[in-house]
């Protein structure tokens, strides 16, 4: 299924150079852009996006935006963002960016990256591959590095990955990956 | 909640019904200097009978049991204090000593019946947090406990205070939650059900249990050292 990508972006300029770079991607659907964060929340309800690109400078506070809704927020920076308000986003993509990158950076973000058929509660591939890092006692950053994604990438499958076991600790999680034979036992440190 | 004052338990209540209506209250009377065989006495006539502060008896069962209960603080210096700590070092003990052990032995039961080394770091996941648990509490009997025995003795005791204990306070329950859901959500079928069903009730109860006592150290323990800092400090 495709993603529903929401732009929030006040730079028409910048709208339509990712329109044009997403238009042909098969993962996505694009839909209407919002320049400004006034009706975010009636559009969160009305349009369901399940990834919304978003300029940090016109919004506050991400937790408060996404509530329960099950979105990924990646920011849009053009600029110099201060650290801390980066850390509330899912992704990061710089205007800078390769189309590729951009794209990946989108696609690994976005929070229905499941296989077809699957059930929501099954890891996805990307979701295992973190907890398979963990496990071998990695640290948020040593995963990122390894898998190509930020830190903010790490720590949203990581969420999920919770969210879905109902597992919080690593020590637990490494339990549960060896049950699933998801890793073998020369592999733990 | 409105009507909680006239569902609070009282000292001409008889301790059978107390315990009738709430079973779980049964495993505190123990640490609380009670014997079972109390027939149908009062809580008044058993807490006297046993040399128990009967107000004190009420104000734990009562903070057990009503979960929005939180006694004032004139409740809490009303009340006879001596019992307090000897109370949470026997609870300590239950733990320790009954209730751990307990759920040990079901889980080597259902580790030996795990393939290869996944028994082996499916146990050393509960030793891991039962050492977790045990450094909590000892940190409490070495450094908590005498600090409230000196307090109460009216000494002024300044190398330590409650706030270092409100900042160290770590939840103790999250991993039990953790082997929970691995118990009952991902172990092999071929592991026996009476086993799993054993270990997923005493779990349960120790979850409760903590969760308990760590209230009662939140709403009784922590406003009365408190009161009793300033007391001594002003």
């Amino acid at each position: 299924m495709k993603q529903r990508l929401l732009i929030v972006e006040p730079s028409e300029l910048i709208i339509e150079g990712l329109k044009s770079i997403l238009d042909g991607q098969i993962r996505f659907k694009v839909l209407e852009p919002e320049m400004t964060a006034e009706h975010l929340t009636e559009r969160l309800v009305g349009s369901r996006p399940d990834i919304m690109l978003v300029n940090p400078t016109l919004i506050d506070n991400v937790a408060h935006l996404r509530g329960e809704n099950p979105l990924a927020v990646v920011a849009l920076v053009y600029q110099y963002v201060e650290r801390d308000v980066l850390k509330q986003y899912d992704a990061v993509v710089d205007i800078r960016d390769s189309r590729a990158v951009i794209i990946e950076t989108l696609a690994q973000a976005s929070p229905g990256e499941s296989e077809t058929g699957k059930s929501n509660y099954e890891l996805t591939k990307r979701e295992t591959a973190v907890l398979v890092q963990l496990a071998q006692g990695k640290t948020n950053k040593e995963i990122a590095d390894a898998l190509n994604v930020s830190v903010h990438t790490v720590i949203s499958h990581r969420k999920n990955i919770t969210h879905k076991t109902g597992i919080k600790s690593v020590a637990g999680l490494t339990v549960y990956a060896m049950l699933n034979n998801l890793i073998d036992e020369s592999s733990l440190l | 909640m409105k009507n909680l004052k006239s569902r609070l338990f009282v000292s001409d209540s008889r301790l059978s019904d107390l315990i009738t209506a709430h079973p779980s209250l049964l495993s505190l009377l123990t640490r609380l200097g009670i014997s079972l065989g109390f027939g149908d006495r009062s809580i008044a006539d058993v807490c006297e009978a046993s040399g128990v502060d009967t107000d004190f008896f009420l104000l734990i069962c009562n903070v057990h049991t009503f979960n929005n209960y939180v006694p004032s603080t004139a409740a809490i210096l009303g009340t006879d204090m001596t019992g307090l700590v000897p109370y949470l070092e026997k609870s300590h003990k239950y733990y320790v000593d009954k209730r751990l052990p307990h759920i040990e032995r079901h889980l080597d039961a259902i580790a030996k019946q795990l393939q290869g080394r996944i028994g082996q770091v499916f146990i050393s996941f509960f030793q891991q947090y039962k050492q977790e648990v045990l450094t909590h509490f000892s940190h409490e009997e070495r450094d908590v406990f005498p600090h409230i025995r000196a307090l109460m003795n009216g000494e002024r005791d300044t190398t330590y205070s409650i706030g270092e204990f409100l900042h160290t306070h770590s939840d103790i329950e999250g991993k039990l939650d953790d082997l929970l859901n691995i118990i009952f959500k991902y172990l092999p079928p071929q592991v026996d059900d009476d086993n799993v069903l054993d270990v997923v009730y005493d779990i349960l109860r120790l979850s409760e249990d903590l969760k308990k006592h760590t209230i009662i150290e939140e709403k009784i323990m922590v406003p009365l050292v408190k009161h009793l800092e300033n007391a001594i400090l002003s």
